[in-house]
């Protein structure tokens, strides 16, 4: 009896808190096949672990794969924001999508979380009071890793990136903290597999260290041609080519190299230590800064809703930068220009019961915002 | 720039010229013999390196891998020509494209769906590893040389079976008039199913020869099929002869055209416009080169018709 009436005063409490707070609909346009999959696999699979811990029934989440293609991105936003009637988008992986989409998703008034990119557009004189970035400006893993080399003494790096936005941002980034002259500069093609001509010169320059930004598959095949080729100079890179998802298939040849990241499964706090337990028990893989950043842009947006109707957008909006929730990266703000301020670390990959993954040995910046933040006036 | 350097990069050209050629040759066949245009052709490719990185995950064997790659593309390749494409020889080549199209889309999914999304590990076997040094102080990787010896070997072994052998003059013999030698006795559905499957097991290992210094991944054969259609399309369509210049061609154009051509802007305009101007052109430099085989020769460097 006393049971009975318990679940009915908690079913009460449920269809009261419903008929309170407006329900949010979240559209969710990420990757999901194609090449780039397993980033946007792992964005889905951090989120939606996070909105299932959570249990609120006012959460509805739709997902659909934007196949990596910008057209495709555009053609799902519109119809998430028209038919769908979403408030909030988000998931998008790729920088050349997210500008594709977002500007026009914040003009008609929606909310964009992202959980991955952050072209520099965005951040500095394109920023929107409705865009908020919860993984990174495009520049900040490259800034530190330039910091790094600084501090370890590399002043001749050789560097290289593929000729888009993105990788443009990631030279500039490296170039704005490190310290000299680079031995040598190449922008490969985007999705180039053979990067035997660029090893060559790499052999041929006087470089002390290499530093390169080639994301996905780009960065495997460039890690086993450069351990093939003898080459054996320091290599500094960010997290995305050592990422959980990449380095089964690198294998031994990207042992001991440094990158730079946010996050990492050894990151000591509560939060952190629950999600990679939660997720290893959920999907049988150990999380990627990938899914880290999906399970809090998820957190966030909870947040947010426990303090403010989506409905009512100015107060939501505050709501979203307080970041009152706990992040897996431990310290998360954001900064005027919606993009965080956050420490960077250096990790080292490493073998660890037959498993690459990586471990922090170092912290790259405390507290580091982005340089574009200045140009955002809003 | 040091005759070293130049000396390596022409090698590196050759490398990935030999193993277009190994994709090309297949997709030029298909298209001489059948008259089908097989956008599938990148999926046999990444059928091989799968192949080849289950089956060296499996056994640490790399050339059971090989052998691996070289018999599930050839199956693939020849259920493939036997469920779908024999009933697209008679259509126009828009229906062959889109029915081909599809194929891509399965094989990937099918791909994705036995394997995962995350790109799986095959690497360079021990003994082959490493780099050796060339006469004239060249360090080269030895893995790279065998891939050169490999393409050049198969190109070889594939010229003396069209010349030389019976089914290689049967399939010269379906290039020219398929009515006349089916007429003659010669059972041409079985001959095309057989040239399907060969084209894919040529596909299938260059997947798995590539893959081990490369990412072994869904969606892996597309950037390459483009390119082995450049090939082609420059070698002339359904001439090995033809396909085999034009890979080397085409390698030779796309990683020395990467290389020289920055270097040859900051000769006349500041480096850092010079790296940004001349990375974009090195892409362009095979289509241009495409063109202007074709202004020249319309139908390929060896091509019988356009």
């Amino acid at each position: 009896m006393l049971k009975s009436l318990a679940a009915a005063v908690s079913g009460l409490a449920l269809l009261t808190g419903a008929a309170i707070a407006d329900p949010v609909k979240v559209g969710m346009i990420t990757t999901l096949s194609g090449g780039g999959a397993g980033l946007g696999i792992d964005v889905r699979d951090g989120f939606m672990l996070a909105v299932k811990q959570a249990g609120n029934e006012d959460l509805e989440v739709v997902i659909e794969d934007d196949q990596r293609k910008p057209d495709v991105a555009v053609q799902l936003a519109d119809e998430m924001i028209q038919s769908e009637k979403v408030d909030v988008l988000t998931g998008i992986i790729w920088s050349n999508l997210a500008m594709a989409v977002v500007p026009a998703a914040t003009a008609q008034g929606k909310f964009y979380l992202s959980p991955n990119a952050g072209p520099s557009q965005l951040a500095g004189k394109g920023c929107h009071p409705n865009y908020f970035n919860v993984a990174w400006q495009n520049d900040n893993l490259h800034e530190a890793a330039g910091a790094y080399a600084k501090e370890t003494g590399y002043n001749n790096s050789f560097i290289l990136a593929p000729n888009y936005p993105a990788g443009k941002d990631a030279l500039t980034g490296y170039k704005r903290f490190y310290d000299g002259e680079p031995a040598g500069e190449i922008y490969t093609k985007l999705g180039q597999t053979d990067y035997a001509a660029e090893l060559a010169q790499i052999r041929a320059s006087d470089a002390d260290s290499i530093f390169f930004f080639l994301p996905g598959g780009m960065g495997i095949s460039f890690l086993k041609q450069l351990a093939d080729s003898g080459i054996d100079l320091p290599v500094v890179g960010p997290a995305f080519s050592f990422d959980q998802g990449i380095l089964q298939a690198v294998g031994d040849a990207a042992l001991g190299v440094k990158n730079t990241s946010q996050w990492n499964k050894d990151i000591d706090n509560p939060a952190n230590k629950a999600f990679v337990e939660s997720f290893k028990a959920e999907y049988g893989r150990l999380p990627s800064l990938y899914a880290s950043q999906g399970f809090d842009t998820a957190n966030l947006l909870l947040s947010a809703m426990s303090k403010a109707d989506v409905k009512d957008a100015d107060a939501f909006r505050a709501a979203l930068k307080e970041a009152d929730f706990n992040s897996t990266r431990g310290n998360f703000a954001f900064g005027n220009n919606h993009h965080p301020v956050q420490d960077i670390f250096v990790r080292e990959v490493i073998k660890e019961d037959d498993v690459y993954t990586n471990k922090i040995i170092a912290t790259a910046m405390s507290d580091h915002a982005d340089a574009y933040a200045a140009e955002c006036n809003m | 720039m040091s005759l070293v350097l130049i000396a390596e990069q022409v090698l590196n050209g050759l490398q990935f010229g030999v193993m277009l050629f190994l994709m090309a040759a297949g997709l030029s066949l298909i298209f001489g013999v059948m008259g089908l245009i097989n956008l599938a052709h990148g999926s046999l490719y990444m059928i091989g390196a799968f192949c080849a990185a289950a089956v060296a995950g499996a056994t640490g064997s790399f050339v059971l891998a090989l052998m691996a790659a070289l018999a599930g593309a050839a199956v693939a390749g020849a259920l493939v020509e036997v469920l779908v494409i024999r009933r697209l020889y008679n259509k126009d080549h828009l229906d062959q494209v889109l029915a081909t199209f599809a194929l891509i889309l399965i094989f990937s999914e099918g791909t994705r769906w036995l394997f995962g999304s995350f790109p799986l590990y095959l690497n360079v076997p021990d003994i082959l590893s490493g780099p050796v040094t060339l006469p004239g102080g060249i360090q080269y990787p030895l893995y790279r040389l065998v891939l050169i010896g490999a393409g050049l070997a198969v190109a070889g072994g594939l010229f003396w079976l069209i010349s030389k052998t019976r089914i290689g003059i049967q399939i010269r013999a379906g290039e020219n008039d398929r009515e006349m030698i089916a007429a003659l006795g010669v059972d041409i559905g079985r001959l095309y199913t057989l040239v399907f499957a060969l084209g894919a097991a040529l596909a299938g290992l260059a997947g798995a020869l590539v893959g081990a210094i490369q990412s072994v991944q869904v969606g892996m054969g597309e950037p390459v099929l483009i390119l082995a259609f450049v090939v082609i399309v420059i070698g002339g369509i359904g001439s090995i002869k033809g396909a085999f210049l034009g890979a080397l061609l085409v390698g030779l154009t796309n990683t020395l055209g990467g290389i020289f051509l920055p270097e040859a802007l900051k000769l006349m305009i500041e480096p850092a416009a010079a790296t940004s101007i001349g990375a974009s052109l090195a892409s362009m430099a095979i289509y241009i080169l495409m063109a202007v085989v074709l202004v020249l020769k319309p139908t390929g460097l060896f091509g019988a018709r356009a």
